[in-house]
């Protein structure tokens, strides 16, 4: 056999056929179709050695462009320290599968059971799942909780203030899933919450997904939100960075039934859109509609702690059509990423984290104001990430950028450009950005 | 394995660090925002040291088995070996290091990554392009019926809410049906574990949006009637959805396009050898025939006429399922183990663990209750031990296995079977992996005559034993803090 991956030698095939009483690996097909066996070759490339795939990737790594990203809007620049990779590389973490067989599973159990904890901590919830997807199916998930939740209540409000991907991922799950949306407008910013008040006395919404932190990158007051849909027995779904909830005011604070995002800005590498990581928290009333695997503490028979998958009786596995969702993987490697940067960070450290991004954000802020090229457009507050106007024709910009490896001034919408900055932008860098927009 | 009993929050020291980041020298802080946006209390995240860290997960990790660690027959999972390099390659900082935003000639490394693994996929399925959008194997599902829920609407045909599923099916199937707006029809299996095309008949009408289907099936078995099923499910206007859940026996041997299916996905974490993670990240890609294929997800990635790829919009997009495009980083693992296999390689993966599949079955029937004697592919089904008389059930012979240090296969799945044990093996594992399987398996079917309480109290060697599940469902402690009240 030519590649080390199958370890058959000739002898073990033939003795093996013999065992079952087969003269050839084709009659182990003999149950399918003729016309349907596949005797053609491929249309694949040759079998490569280990040394030839690893230079393919490094000419493949080289067409692409390693830049300095000053671009946020649902991705961020956010270090990942050396710990995080040395430690989720251990095998016994990354070959095993979901944590079905507890006895030999308490590893994986848990760390889910601390990102659990920890994402509470973050987001001021009760119950949390051992992840979803990313973000935006974790907005859409929440949608769906909150549909099932309220069952005589028929729309579900969206602000249009939320990152415009996790938008069209909640709108292609409500277009399927039967789903009223009433999108909420925004005004100077952020979310019209006259409009959303107006929308919730009318008494058929289900809920509203609104952001703490919105797509302009400003941190939203949802002030008296809760109590509005609460009167209308709505519920409440908070969009949020869960980096940035070390600092901001939390869905529990806001009195919010759930809070989802994705824990990307968790140190987790932008690696083109994936894998990230969804989080979805709740009240604890609302638990058993909580979708996805939920870890619980609990003994074994000599009275040890032990941890275990639980309240299983939501899921596809058990309930089938009648499960409130169908996920079933999710990206249980990234939450035990994010974990251990929680970990590293700790209580301080993610706090400081927030006030480097703040300290460059608005360093590049005023600069860029400064330059008189830029006008501001939302006198918000804001935390790492902001949107301007620009008198600078914007395809030139981003192309001056691109030509410095700086990648930024995205135009997000008609008139905007949007900047971010992360702690790992230093001044010399925002320096010779600013440098470029004052060559134009 | 060894027993370590703490959680991070209890090595947290007042003070304590982790991670050193740069010296903050901005002016601007974050107590200039009003007061109302900030939060009150600090989260209670641990205070802990780098070594504290590193110890306390390697600590973790030595309670827990992987594939890495030894055999793991877990059926329709597929635990194959996952190669080293392909964790090599996902992690190059060429890769890792790309904004999913950035401008398209400047990835275009990685868009080349999605072409050339789109246009492999597509040889080796028979489809005609696949998104990679889908996170994993039921949102790939959830995927492919929004997509053949979108070529019916396109058609202007509106009647088509329900769809076909097999009672035999992965719980996900009827589920993201569910999810998808679609009433579930459930068709029965004959006797023999296959569809019962007497029973579809008579289900097929201009309601039908389609059916969706595992082959081979969660028994193993390859649905033989699949041409006659295809003429019916086209004949009433459906479209055939592919479970792809269970290609690997199918791997260089037959192709799920040329069976007549219209849509699949693929599990890249089964059949494409990247690492389940403990539960994902998996990634679920959906391949289309090619009438369907504007219908698929946005973004897709298209080469121009310019040679340069693109990331594009179309209209007719059943909509968006993931914020940029899938688990970037799970396709360059399985890319890589396409290249490492080549056209050569690729026609043994089906072949060898179907070989091992059948070795197993027919080592093990003379001690465990074989209800379909056929050949199967991939993974097959035991009802139990053959002697039903000792008491002992399949959750004790799967507890058994751990002492012995296997995983457990698959149990009570399927439905169809009271005391189903599912084993799937997988082509990486060698005759004598297998051999002493099949040792241990016979041991524990004399332990459950000799001496069933071992087998009712198992596991005796892991580092906890039987848990209270019970408890943990009735008084739910899902966080530090509720278990520090507790």
């Amino acid at each position: 056999m030519g590649i080390s991956y199958f370890p058959h030698t000739e002898e073990d095939i033939q003795s093996m056929l013999q065992r079952i009483g087969m003269k050839s690996l084709d009659d182990l097909y003999s149950d399918v179709p003729k016309d349907f066996v596949y005797n053609e070759e491929y249309s694949l490339p040759s079998e490569m050695s280990e040394i030839e795939v690893r230079r393919k990737f490094e000419e493949l790594q080289n067409k692409n462009s390693r830049l300095t990203v000053f671009c946020g809007c649902g991705a961020y620049d956010h270090y990942s320290p050396a710990v995080i990779p040395a430690l989720i590389s251990r095998s016994e973490y990354l070959t095993a599968y979901t944590p079905y067989q507890a006895e030999i599973s308490q590893g994986t159990l848990r760390y889910i059971f601390e990102f659990q904890s920890m994402i509470c901590e973050l987001t001021g919830l009760e119950c949390t799942n051992a992840s979803m997807y990313d973000g935006a199916t974790s907005a859409a998930e929440s949608m769906m909780m909150m549909m099932a939740a309220t069952k005589k209540k028929t729309r579900v409000l969206v602000s249009d203030t939320l990152l415009d991907q996790v938008k069209k991922v909640i709108g292609t799950y409500a277009k399927w899933h039967g789903v009223e949306l009433f999108h909420i407008p925004a005004k100077d910013g952020v979310t019209d919450l006259d409009i959303l008040s107006a929308e919730v006395a009318k008494g058929d919404v289900a809920g509203a997904i609104l952001p703490s932190i919105n797509k302009y990158g400003i941190v939203e007051n949802l002030s008296g939100v809760a109590d509005q849909l609460h009167a209308q027995k709505g519920l409440l779904s908070i969009y949020c960075d869960p980096s940035a909830l070390a600092v901001v005011k939390t869905p529990g604070e806001y009195n919010a039934d759930i809070a989802c995002g994705d824990g990307q800005t968790l140190g987790i590498p932008m690696c083109y859109g994936g894998p990230y990581v969804g989080f979805l928290s709740c009240k604890k009333d609302l638990v058993r509609k909580l979708p996805g695997r939920i870890v619980g503490a609990t003994t074994d028979v000599d009275g040890k702690r032990a941890f275990v998958l639980t309240l299983q009786a939501r899921e596809q596995h058990i309930r089938r059509e009648k499960a409130n969702s169908n996920i079933c993987s999710n990206q249980s490697l990234m939450a035990l990423y994010v974990t251990i940067y929680m970990s590293l960070m700790g209580k301080q450290g993610m706090k400081d984290v927030n006030e480097l991004s703040y300290g460059g954000a608005h360093y590049l802020y005023k600069e860029l104001l400064a330059t008189g090229k830029f006008k501001a457009v939302f006198d918000k507050p804001f935390l790492k990430e902001f949107v301007l106007s620009t008198t600078l024709p914007v395809a030139d910009l981003q192309k001056q950028l691109l030509d410095k490896g700086i990648f930024g001034a995205l135009q997000t919408e008609e008139g905007y450009v949007s900047f971010c900055v992360t702690e790992q932008r230093t001044k010399e860098e925002i320096d010779s950005l600013i440098e470029i927009v004052k060559s134009m | 394995m060894k027993y370590y009993d703490k959680l991070i929050f209890e090595l947290s020291k007042k003070g304590r660090r982790g991670f050193t980041l740069p010296k903050n020298h901005w002016a601007d802080k974050t107590s200039e925002m009003p007061k109302e946006l900030l939060r009150g209390e600090d989260a209670e995240l641990p205070e802990v040291s780098e070594l504290d860290v590193v110890r306390h997960y390697t600590n973790l990790s030595n309670m827990n088995f992987g594939v890495d660690t030894g055999f793991y027959p877990l059926g329709s999972c597929t635990m194959k070996y996952n190669p080293k390099i392909n964790e090599e390659i996902a992690a190059l900082p060429g890769f890792n290091h790309l904004h999913p935003l950035q401008p398209d000639e400047t990835v275009q490394g990685a868009l080349e990554v999605y072409y050339n693994l789109n246009q492999s996929l597509a040889a080796i399925t028979g489809m005609s392009e696949f998104t990679f959008n889908p996170f994993a194997g039921a949102h790939g599902e959830l995927t492919g019926l929004m997509t053949m829920r979108r070529y019916h609407e396109m058609r202007g045909d509106d009647k088509r809410v329900k769809v076909i599923v097999p009672d035999s099916a992965h719980g996900t199937n009827p589920a993201s049906a569910a999810v998808c707006g679609l009433e579930v029809v459930e068709v029965k299996s004959t006797p023999q574990g296959t569809i019962d095309i007497e029973s579809l008949r008579p289900l097929l009408d201009d309601t039908i949006a389609g059916i969706m289907m595992t082959n081979p099936n969660t028994l193993g078995l390859f649905e033989t009637e699949i041409k006659e099923i295809a003429e019916l499910v086209h004949g009433c206007g459906g479209l055939l959805y592919y479970d792809g859940a269970n290609f690997n026996p199918l791997l260089g041997k037959v192709r799920p396009g040329d069976m007549g299916f219209d849509i699949m996905h693929l599990n890249l974490h089964k059949t494409f050898s990247t690492p389940h993670g403990g539960g994902g990240p998996g990634s679920g890609p959906v391949g289309v025939a090619k009438h369907l294929a504007d219908y698929l997800p946005n973004p897709k990635v298209r080469k121009g006429n310019d040679g340069l790829f693109h990331v594009i919009h179309n209209e007719e997009a059943t909509g968006c399922v993931s914020a940029f495009m899938g688990n970037f980083g799970v396709l360059l693992k399985a890319y890589t183990y396409i290249l490492m296999l080549g056209k050569e390689n690729v026609r043994l993966v089906g072949p060898l663990a179907t070989l091992n599949a059948n070795y197993i079955k027919e080592c093990l029937k003379d001690s465990y209750k074989l209800p379909i004697p056929t050949v199967c592919k991939h993974e097959f089904v035991f009802d139990g031990l053959l002697d039903k008389f000792t008491g002992v059930t399949t959750l004790d012979v799967a507890k058994r296995l751990l002492d012995y240090g296997f995983h457990a296969p698959t149990i009570y799945f399927p439905l169809l079977f009271h005391q189903a044990i599912m084993i799937e093996p997988t082509e990486t594992e060698s005759k004598e992996t297998i051999d002493s399987f099949i040792d241990i398996m016979h041991k524990i079917a004399e332990e459950a005559i000799s001496e069933p309480d071992t087998l009712r109290n198992a596991p005796h060697n892991t580092p906890v034993r039987r848990l209270d599940e019970t408890t943990a469902a009735k008084h739910p402690l899902l966080n530090y803090r509720e278990l520090l009240q507790s």
